[in-house]
């Protein structure tokens, strides 16, 4: 609660909504204690009196009451309707959301196809006819304002509840033995009340205006009883030779509904979930780089080189260090794996090759990265647009998160070529058509125009690939692509990228977790561990003889067919939250070889040749 | 002692009749199946993303209502679909931990749930309980008053089966319990979930994509291919000594060190469209070994080997 109003208050306006919103409601808590004239005393003598006269601050309307009186009294009934049909609308819209995002099925469809009727007619016709039928009141004023808002909830709440009732926690509820109404009021209903307090926060203003807008049709509140509309509606008659009267209300609304509105979003922004990583801003185009030591001295080793790479995540006073110093290079031709556990920093080392790490929260703190030779860090924004997809390209994890959902594969490919070359469009469409083939897709010709939703996720990821090779790059980082996939799919998509490599001299840093795709594909390999590696090798080196504790155990953990069944081994304990290391090894707490010089100092990545291990005490010497 | 009995249990989604026209045949996702798992035995049930082993594993717990069959849990009938009363004999451990957990609820809440409606217990028992269960998953009982953001993908899935534990249940469905794991912690959950088996005699379905991790747990293992079961015998033989073509084809495409990298099949083989299946076996298109029979009839499952049944015309003899 404190971090959230902290968050709420950092935005100015809506704290300054929140401060005037505060003082209106306190001034209208207390009107009835205030040494004020009954706002409903007549005198018609004194009608129409000026603000600032003797006795009336604000001035008389036309009946001589006392216009501060009358607008404190209205301020307060108008509040307390637009809040109670902002609630009564929370509760009954809120309700009639969740059983029918809950159940769905015909139930949904019932339910939804009514509330749909009631959107379809002009709100204020519909409040009319309620407040006709109803009859005039502010009672019934505030019952049309809440019906006209149900729909409103209704397909709000609806929308979220229908995502959460699919979610495994509600399965998991059911098996625990709970109930329909358990479930609804126990497990959803939690889950979509910050959405209901921000529909609440955003409306309230809204029905506020619209139970004014019926008061000064004369539908709401009866005279002799002020509220803001019904003053507005009296002031009309004499909007040109008294003025005040009418705007006397009408700054009121206007304050009200500013405030409210400022802080209802603010309400929305301080709950919004992308905010607890930092500002609500979008991430640059380029990772910041801010380098604090002298950027290392050239020696190129390989067609893209990385140099001491640093890579970190500033949130709040937490610094988290990702990537700690990694050096790595690949040659053409060649294929480097880069192996580690969630969280050692393996994925955020490919990101900031080509500056793609969200800033904020990340920044590049040292190192440098060198495409045949040239600083890709320092360089500049234009430069490296240019360099991504054209030189060095990337193939990700999940192709369906990286396609483009509503265009056709055809056309997502015809534009990474024409992004980067003047091509006319047939002969892009051509090409597109070539690299379908090259990837091996069958049908190519009618696959350009399928849309992904439409492939297979072995194909999807094939066109991943297509899209990475458009403009014949030197490098390509392939992030996990065969996690997503499954096993007879994997040894396809493997296959491809060893011929692709073999046939056009492709370098390839391969990032995955699994010793036996690293042991297929690549000629090297790199262990992390929490940001940094700690062992490098020839693949089957490191495998058949690990070096590093670390390695040892993991490759012991893996589970290989044709073992049968058996007790697995494993590896007691977490990897460290990279923003709190422990002086040393990184892996000492867990390491049954640890000893006392292992939790001191630094300890450096040691070998000979292309082997290299960061242990004082390893398994082999190399 | 038969813990689990499944008889001609199938499910076919239905696609709802257009405007116009008549009906069209549903997707079958499980075609009628029939197997049983002994007590205190490991199935493990393998098979590539849409071969229905989701939807078997979600019948199997009562999640969802079986078009035909029935299930048998410890010689009791159970078709009905409520979920509580499958909640005391069968227990489900779902694959994300993070996102079994309601994110506004405290693990001790979580934790009570079933113990309060599954077997009305009050407060002190409940604490004992919870206490008891902790113990064994090897979870701290500071634990209890967090969220569940706060815990790691092991730890939460530790929770998970706790919960599960918590069901006291005869049998438990493991769908891809480890899979959103990391390898090292992947082994601590899997030797935990072997000591809990010892401990508490319970019987497991195994469900993964993950062949040497199913090898590695299981008694005997369930292939699946096309909603069908193509093969199913005992974890040491099955992969060893394939009889079906699609089991082989897995074996060999599992990664392995040391194993040169090969394609094993051609790369526009693709699982054949659920809405239009192919007659006679669903597999004769990526099959190098079928013949005019595969396409035309669909092979019953019979007893290949020793203990090892497999539905192919053309078994792979050793």
């Amino acid at each position: 609660m404190g971090h959230f109003l902290k968050l709420l208050f950092r935005n100015r306006l809506a704290a300054l909504g929140a401060t005037v919103l505060s003082a209106l409601l306190i001034v209208v808590l207390i009107t009835p204690l205030l040494p004020l004239p009954d706002p409903n005393a007549t005198a018609t003598a004194e009608r129409f009196a000026r603000p600032f006269t003797e006795g009336h601050i604000l001035g008389t309307d036309h009946l001589g009451r006392d216009l501060l009186s009358r607008l404190l009294h209205g301020t307060r009934l108008s509040l307390a309707v637009g809040i109670a049909a902002a609630l009564i609308a929370a509760i009954i819209g809120s309700t009639i959301g969740l059983v029918a995002g809950y159940f769905g099925g015909r139930i949904d469809n019932v339910i939804m196809r009514g509330i749909d009727m009631l959107m379809a007619f002009p709100y204020i016709l519909l409040a009319l006819a309620i407040v006709a039928a109803l009859g005039p009141g502010l009672m019934n004023a505030l019952i049309a304002v809440a019906a006209v808002n149900i729909p409103f909830f209704a397909r709000n709440i609806r929308g979220i509840t229908v995502g959460l009732a699919g979610r495994e926690f509600i399965d998991a509820a059911r098996l625990s033995g709970l109930g329909h109404t358990r479930i609804l009021v126990g497990e959803l209903l939690p889950n979509v009340l910050p959405t209901i307090v921000i529909a609440m926060s955003t409306t309230v203003g809204w029905m506020i205006l619209e139970t004014a807008g019926l008061s000064f049709l004369g539908l709401g509140s009866q005279p002799p009883v002020a509220d803001l509309g019904s003053m507005l509606g009296e002031a009309r008659a004499a909007l040109i030779t008294a003025p005040h009267t009418s705007v006397v209300p009408g700054v009121m609304i206007f304050l009200i509904v500013m405030s409210i509105n400022l802080l209802g979003d603010g309400v929305r922004d301080a709950l919004d979930p992308r905010l607890k990583s930092g500002a609500l801003s979008r991430p640059r185009a380029v990772t910041l780089v801010d380098r604090k030591g002298p950027v290392p001295a050239a020696e190129q080793r390989g067609l893209l080189d990385l140099d001491a790479l640093e890579t970190q995540f500033h949130v709040g006073k937490r610094v988290y260090r990702a990537v700690g110093g990694v050096s790595l290079y690949v040659k053409s031709g060649e294929c480097v794996g880069v192996i580690g556990e969630s969280g050692s920093g393996k994925s955020v080392t490919a990101l900031s090759v080509m500056g793609l790490v969200p800033s904020p929260p990340g920044v590049i703190t040292g190192g440098a990265v060198r495409y045949e030779g040239e600083d890709l860090l320092g360089a500049r924004y234009e430069t490296l647009r240019r360099r991504r997809g054209e030189n060095v390209a990337y193939i990700f994890q999940d192709p369906l998160a990286t396609l483009h959902p509503l265009y056709k594969i055809g056309d997502q490919l015809i534009e990474a070529i024409r992004v980067h070359h003047d091509t006319p469009p047939k002969e892009a469409r051509a090409k597109a058509l070539d690299l379908l083939r090259a990837v091996r897709i069958p049908n190519a010709e009618s696959r350009l125009d399928n849309y992904p939703h439409e492939m297979s996720g072995g194909m999807r990821q094939r066109v991943g690939i297509a899209m990475a090779m458009a403009n014949d790059p030197d490098v390509i980082i392939a992030d996990e692509p065969t996690t997503a996939l499954d096993v007879t799919v994997q040894a396809q998509i493997l296959a491809l990228l060893d011929d692709l490599r073999r046939e056009r001299g492709l370098a390839i840093i391969f990032i995955t977790h699994d010793f036996g795709v690293v042991a297929q594909l690549c000629d090297r390999v790199a262990v992390m561990y929490a940001g940094r590696i700690v062992e490098e090798g020839p693949t089957m080196q490191v495998l058949d003889a690990p070096a590093h504790p670390y390695t040892k155990r993991l490759i012991a953990c893996v589970p290989e067919l044709g073992s049968g069944k058996r007790k697995l081994a494993s590896i007691p304990g977490l990897p460290p939250v990279v923003d709190n290391l422990p002086e040393g090894c990184a892996f000492a707490p867990r390491c049954d070889k640890a000893r006392d010089d292992c939790r001191r100092g630094a300890i450096l990545l040691a070998g000979r040749g292309l082997r290299a291990v960061r242990c004082i005490h390893p398994e082999e010497a190399v | 002692m038969q813990a689990l009995k499944v008889t001609d249990l199938s499910k076919t989604f239905d696609l709802g009749k257009p405007l116009f026209g008549t009906a069209r045949p549903g997707v079958r996702a499980v075609r009628p199946m029939s197997f049983s798992v002994a007590r205190g035995e490991t199935l493990g049930i393998v098979g590539e993303s849409g071969c229905g082993k989701s939807t078997l594993a979600r019948m199997l717990v009562g999640l969802m209502a079986p078009s035909t069959g029935h299930i048998e849990i410890a010689g009791k009938a159970l078709d009905n679909a409520d979920p509580a009363a499958f909640g005391r004999l069968i227990q489900y451990v779902f694959q994300d931990p993070i996102s079994s957990l309601n994110p506004r609820k405290t693990v001790r809440q979580i934790m009570e749930t079933p113990l309060k409606r599954l077997y009305g217990m009050n407060q002190a028992e409940r604490n004992k309980r919870i206490a008891e269960i902790f113990d064994s998953v090897n979870l701290r009982e500071e634990f209890l008053g967090r969220y569940p953001h706060e815990f790691s993908g092991g730890q939460a899935q530790r929770i998970g089966i706790a919960r599960a534990l918590a069901a006291a249940p005869e049998i438990m469905v493991l769908d891809e319990p480890v899979s959103a794991l990391d390898v090292s912690v992947q082994a601590q959950v899997l030797n935990l979930l072997a000591d809990l088996r010892r401990d508490f005699g319970l019987t497991y379905l195994f469900i993964s994509h993950d062949l040497a991790v199913v090898e590695a747990v299981s008694d005997r293992v369930m292939v699946l291919y096309f909603g069908t079961v193509v093969e199913i015998g005992r974890a040491e033989q099955i992969f060893n000594a394939p009889k079906h073509p699609y089991t082989r084809l897995l074996a060999d495409s599992a990664p392995v060190v040391g194993r040169p990298l090969a394609a094993p099949e051609q790369v526009d083989s693709e699982l054949p469209d659920p809405l239009n299946p192919p007659p006679g076996c669903a597999f004769a298109r990526r099959c190098s070994r079928a013949t005019a029979i595969c396409r035309d009839q669909e092979p019953p499952l019979t007893e290949k080997g020793k203990d090892q049944f497999a539905a192919c015309h053309h078994p792979i003899a050793d």
